[in-house]
């Protein structure tokens, strides 16, 4: 059963090959099988799972069964889920559960979805390699002596390993796509204000995004479709019609037209990640695609100006964390600012840290013209750039990272590992859609094919995607713990 | 621009975060490469870009004054670390 | 030296909205602690604002109200610090664009002048919670309840000379706010809270003073009296060599003064930037003029209506003007009884007394306005006497009875004015009083006028006040006269 994908999975439901409980309990048994190994779970939830199915079975029974009901998937530690710890990953939320559902875990149950738990991620999703989780690092599926990526690396993991046919995943700077990339599955990041951010824990709110990560395209679209939409209890989320996702995949690519950033191909660019997607992109251009190579001037900028926006937006949505109505609270305090500071110091790890005090520093007197202003014209620069760039082209493609995943505690220095981020960070600062898929590997680690589209482009990414994915099978190849059985 | 340990130590006090002497110095050296980094925003001439705050140009929607939120104080309370006749202790604030 | 005194005002307003300003919870006043603490109001981790539009109406409608500018675009941003009142870490509130621009108010002062004042802006913010510090094993309790209604608040230029101007200054604003009904204006329970930043110069300096901030002074009198201590301690101080330092200060009503709130003050750094979690708010056009449409008429045109329209005094438009609830009774008495001065006497006359002396406030008073106005009318159709309708009053102010015509019926008070009975009890007090008689006739002529009020006493006592006094008069002095 773990060997299908979403898509297949709810064919197979719905012809009655096996029930809800059946696949439930079998991807629980592979959890619990492999799972200590690789950790890319923080909560598993058996027994709400397990009811769920039962609740998808009866439903389907009744004739009520909707394309998403009965199908397992897992969500990262950053949706808030009531009844069920929501830890960011981070000690200060321990023992931290929520009253409330995001929207998108909402609209999941809605959907008849089954949730077998919360997965692994970089602390308050602070990472591209999660090895910043307070509940240690989770491990590549492709090979354990690599990073599964960060921040959502956990759900990429939990995919990647068949343990489960789709995570839901939160990008900020790359933390969906790079993960996928990593773990040779497909990721999609949506446009800024296409999925509510309600009830999923603030990174940088200007650039947070969830998303969908699973085995195709095809599947991120099904689960997109679900999640999409107005949220009146978000204010950035976009009051606009969410599309038929799945309807237009099969649409063919005669006449797309693609470009090749130039900045994406230069120096740092591991050679092997290189030959993969340029051998991705002739694919397209034996579908039909013409390609060209665009700029985008002012990408180099982008690393810089994340690192003022993000940490600045950070450290203020941080502050709640002080020990007085939920979270870590050091033990007596003596006085207010002493359990300010203990409290903080031991609730939070050495990277969230080290954003917070970059974002308390940029945004205090003296420095807020020179960064914090600065860095919000970069970015009105950078998302120019994608604008121009689609007005002569439909689709951007490149890497999603520089190099396949490193080794874990290959990158001690912070500034190199934010350096790992150059392709997918600008993304985030545009607010453009992005998505990663499996282009082939560079040693036997996977190598991910960017495709970016201008805003609200879901439809057309997915459609790209899944064409790619018609032609090639990258995205069928399997980690060898994939294949193993409980 | 270089970075001094006050200037760390200031804003781990504006983000009351406890720093012990290893990690000020550690934080002094990481914050000081960082913002060595993002100092390449200087070179670039910004002086007719206006700020982009989000991403989409939207505006805000606004919400009818309505009373939709009922008590919940039990739920939230539940994962409060010190409660007392329902309310959030802390050590005592001096004015 | 001759030293001149300069004070801006920040006055904070709750609004009267039901629910947060920027989630659903309720506003009201007095709940039990944490029960109207939501989600957002608690900053639980993931949850999100979304800006309430009654809040936004009632801060446009007091930018209209000032005549100030309404600019299309405001921006919230946040305000960065730590305290256990301030659930998430920062007041989300307005730095750059605030939703009013430039306006003034204009302040009426004890001689009758008026003189305008600058506003600077108005913003809207969240209000903090509280910290209850009574012990709790030596902890400081904290209630949300409040944190998240909306303020507004109002910042004026440095433009007030004086204490009192200061006091006319807040009462106007208190007076702009509860016309329009965005505030209840309770400066008791904390609807309505003032930080005064005062400072002296010498007489003809241009140059301002260093300023001390006063904060949360919270009644008409103490922001007085906070200012006059205030001067009198800088005064004292400069001139004695001294410098006044720039700090917040603290008024004690008790001991009447103010005092530095921190001895080591520190330096602030709130950290400012746009809240990325809201959007540009934008106000069009149409929005604006239908707010302005639809905006009341404010105590400054009351005010003038009352003086050029129904003829009252400057002082008694003033006084009528200068509450909604005083001005909406005095005009259902008006138009009931159909006579504005003969309302504006009532309301400020007899209906003033009997409030002061049980300490209600107008909307509360047991005779309704259209219960005075119809007793009113009974005095100007001449059904009862002057005399008469203070007792009429005095029943309904008790409750015996429910309406003016009911107490005059149950208690006989309908004014004779049947000169044949007149008449009957005229000769009945004269045949009693035969010495009064024969003074008056003995006196002269001049100086009978003043003798006959022993006369209409004897015989409005005798009628139970009910006689028609001209009536009484007249046929009195006839009568008297007759038998000279």
């Amino acid at each position: 059963m773990h060997d299908k994908t979403l898509s297949e999975l709810a064919a197979a439901l719905e012809a009655g090959e096996f029930s809800s409980r059946e696949l439930t309990a079998h991807l629980l048994a592979r959890i619990e099988r492999f799972d200590d190994d690789l950790n890319s779970f923080i909560t598993i939830t058996p027994e709400p799972a397990l009811e769920a199915a039962d609740r998808a079975d009866a439903a389907r029974a009744a004739g009520k069964a909707g394309p998403l009901t009965g199908l397992p998937l897992a969500l990262k530690d950053i949706f808030c889920t009531t009844g069920v710890k929501t830890s960011a990953g981070s000690r200060m939320l321990d023992t931290f559960v929520a009253p409330y559902d995001a929207t998108v875990v909402e609209r999941l149950k809605a959907a008849g979805t089954v949730s077998l738990g919360k997965t692994n991620m970089d602390e308050f999703a602070m990472g591209s390699s999660n090895e910043n989780s307070y509940y240690g690092p989770v491990k590549n599926p492709w090979d354990p002596a690599a990073v599964p990526g960060g921040s959502s690396g956990g759900s990429a993991a939990a995919v990647a390993a068949g343990l489960v046919p789709a995570a839901m995943g939160t990008d900020t700077g790359g933390s969906i796509r790079q993960p996928a990339a990593f773990c040779g599955i497909t990721g999609l990041k949506p446009t800024y204000g296409r999925v509510s951010r309600y009830g999923i824990i603030a990174y940088a709110s200007s650039l947070d995004q969830a998303g969908p990560m699973a085995r195709t395209a095809e599947d991120c679209a099904r689960l997109l479709g679900a999640i999409a939409g107005h949220d009146l209890r978000d204010s950035t989320s976009v009051a606009r019609g969410v599309p038929d996702y799945t309807g237009e995949l099969e649409a063919p690519l005669t006449g797309l037209k693609i470009g090749l950033p130039r900045e994406y191909f230069g120096d740092g660019l591991d050679p092997e990640v290189e030959a993969a997607v340029r051998e991705a992109v002739k694919v397209y251009e034996s579908l039909g695609a013409s390609v060209r190579e665009v700029s985008l001037p002012h990408t180099h900028y982008a690393i810089p100006a994340y690192y003022v926006i993000a940490p600045a937006e950070a450290s203020s949505n941080l502050s709640r964390y002080d020990g007085v109505r939920f979270g870590h609270r050091c033990d007596n305090p003596q006085d207010l600012i002493d359990l300010y500071k203990r409290s903080r110091a031991e609730g939070f790890g050495e990277e969230v840290k080290r954003r917070i005090l970059i974002g308390t520093h940029t945004l205090s007197e003296g420095f807020f013209d020179a960064y914090y202003k600065k860095a919000q014209q970069v970015r009105r620069l950078i998302r120019q750039d994608f604008l121009d760039a689609f007005e002569e082209v439909d689709v951007l493609m490149g890497p999603a990272s520089p190099t396949p995943a490193f080794d874990l505690g290959a990158n001690k220095d912070p500034v190199s590992m934010y350096l790992q981020d150059i392709y997918t960070i600008a993304v985030n600062l545009a607010g453009i859609p992005g998505i990663s898929v499996p282009a082939g590997f560079a040693g036997r680690r996977p190598v991910g094919l960017q495709i970016l589209g201008t805003h609200f482009a879901e439809a057309r990414l997915l459609n790209v995607a899944h064409r790619f994915q018609q032609a090639t099978d990258w995205h069928c190849r399997r980690p060898a713990i994939a294949e193993e059985t409980v | 621009m270089a970075l001094e340990h006050a200037e760390v130590m200031r804003a781990a006090h504006l983000a009351r975060l406890g720093l012990n002497d290893d990690e000020a110095a550690r934080y002094v050296d990481d914050l000081g490469r960082i913002l060595a980094m993002v100092d390449q925003l200087q070179s670039l001439d910004t002086a007719d870009v206006a700020p982009l705050a989000h991403p989409l140009d939207a505006t805000q929607r606004l919400r009818a004054d309505e009373v939709t939120e009922p008590n919940r104080r039990d739920d939230f309370q539940r994962c409060a670390p010190a409660v007392e006749k329902g309310l959030y202790l802390v050590p005592r604030v001096v004015e | 030296m001759q030293w001149e005194t300069v004070i801006g005002l920040e006055v904070h307003v709750q609004l009267a909205t039901r629910s947060k300003i920027f989630s659903g919870a309720s506003t009201a006043f007095g709940a039990e602690p944490n029960t109207q603490a939501c989600a957002v109001d608690l900053g639980l981790p993931g949850v999100l604002p979304v800006l309430n539009e009654a809040a936004v109406a009632m801060a446009v409608q007091f930018g209209l109200a000032i005549h100030a500018e309404i600019p299309e675009v405001s921006v919230f941003d946040r305000k960065n610090y730590f305290y256990p009142d301030l659930p998430k870490g920062y007041q989300t509130s307005q730095m750059y664009h605030p939703i009013v621009g430039a306006g003034e108010v204009e302040i009426t002062l004890d001689d009758g002048s008026t003189k305008r004042i600058r506003v600077h802006h108005a913003h809207l913010e969240e209000d903090a919670g509280k910290s209850l510090h009574e012990d709790f094993h030596g902890m400081t309790g904290v209630d949300l309840n409040r944190a998240g209604t909306p303020l507004l608040e109002i910042v004026s230029e440095p433009d007030l000379r004086s204490a009192k101007e200061a006091a006319a200054y807040l009462k106007a604003i208190h007076s702009i706010v509860t016309y329009l009904g965005i505030s209840d204006g309770n400066m008791a329970e904390g609807s309505m809270r003032c930080d005064v930043n005062v400072s002296v110069r010498p007489v003809g300096q241009e140059a301002f003073g260093t300023r001390a901030e006063i904060k949360n002074v919270n009644s008409f009198r103490f922001v007085e009296r906070a200012i006059a201590f205030e001067v009198e301690r800088q005064v004292e101080l400069l001139e004695d060599g001294g410098q006044v330092i720039q700090e917040t200060r603290l008024f004690d009503p008790e001991r009447d003064e103010t005092r530095s709130m921190r001895t080591k003050e520190e330096a602030n750094d709130y950290r400012y930037f746009p809240c990325p979690d809201l959007l540009p708010v934008v106000l069009d056009r149409a929005y604006v003029d239908h707010l302005r449409e639809t905006l009341p008429e404010l105590p400054a045109d009351k005010r003038a209506r009352f003086e050029g329209e129904l003829g009252l005094s400057a002082y008694d438009a003033g006084v009528l003007s200068a509450s909604r609830e005083m001005a909406e009774y005095f005009e259902r008495v008006r138009e009931v009884c159909g006579d504005a001065k003969q309302a504006a006497n009532w309301v400020q006359g007899e209906l003033s007394g009997a409030l002061n002396r049980e300490g209600l406030p107008i909307q509360h008073s047991p005779v309704s306005a259209d219960r005075l106005g119809e007793l009113i009318a009974r005095v100007i159709d001449d059904t009862i006497n002057g005399k008469a309708a203070k007792q009429v009053f005095q029943a309904l102010w008790n409750g015996e009875g429910a309406s003016a015509d009911e107490v005059i019926a149950a208690k006989g008070l309908k004014q004779v004015t049947d000169s044949g009975a007149i008449e009957a009890m005229i000769d009945r007090v004269i045949a009693e009083s035969p010495a009064q008689v024969a003074q008056y006739r003995d006196a002269e002529p001049d100086k009978r006028g003043k003798m006959i009020g022993y006369f209409v006493g004897q015989v409005m006592k005798a009628s139970r006040g009910t006689a028609n006094p001209q009536q009484v008069n007249a046929l009195l002095k006839e009568k008297l006269d007759a038998l000279c």
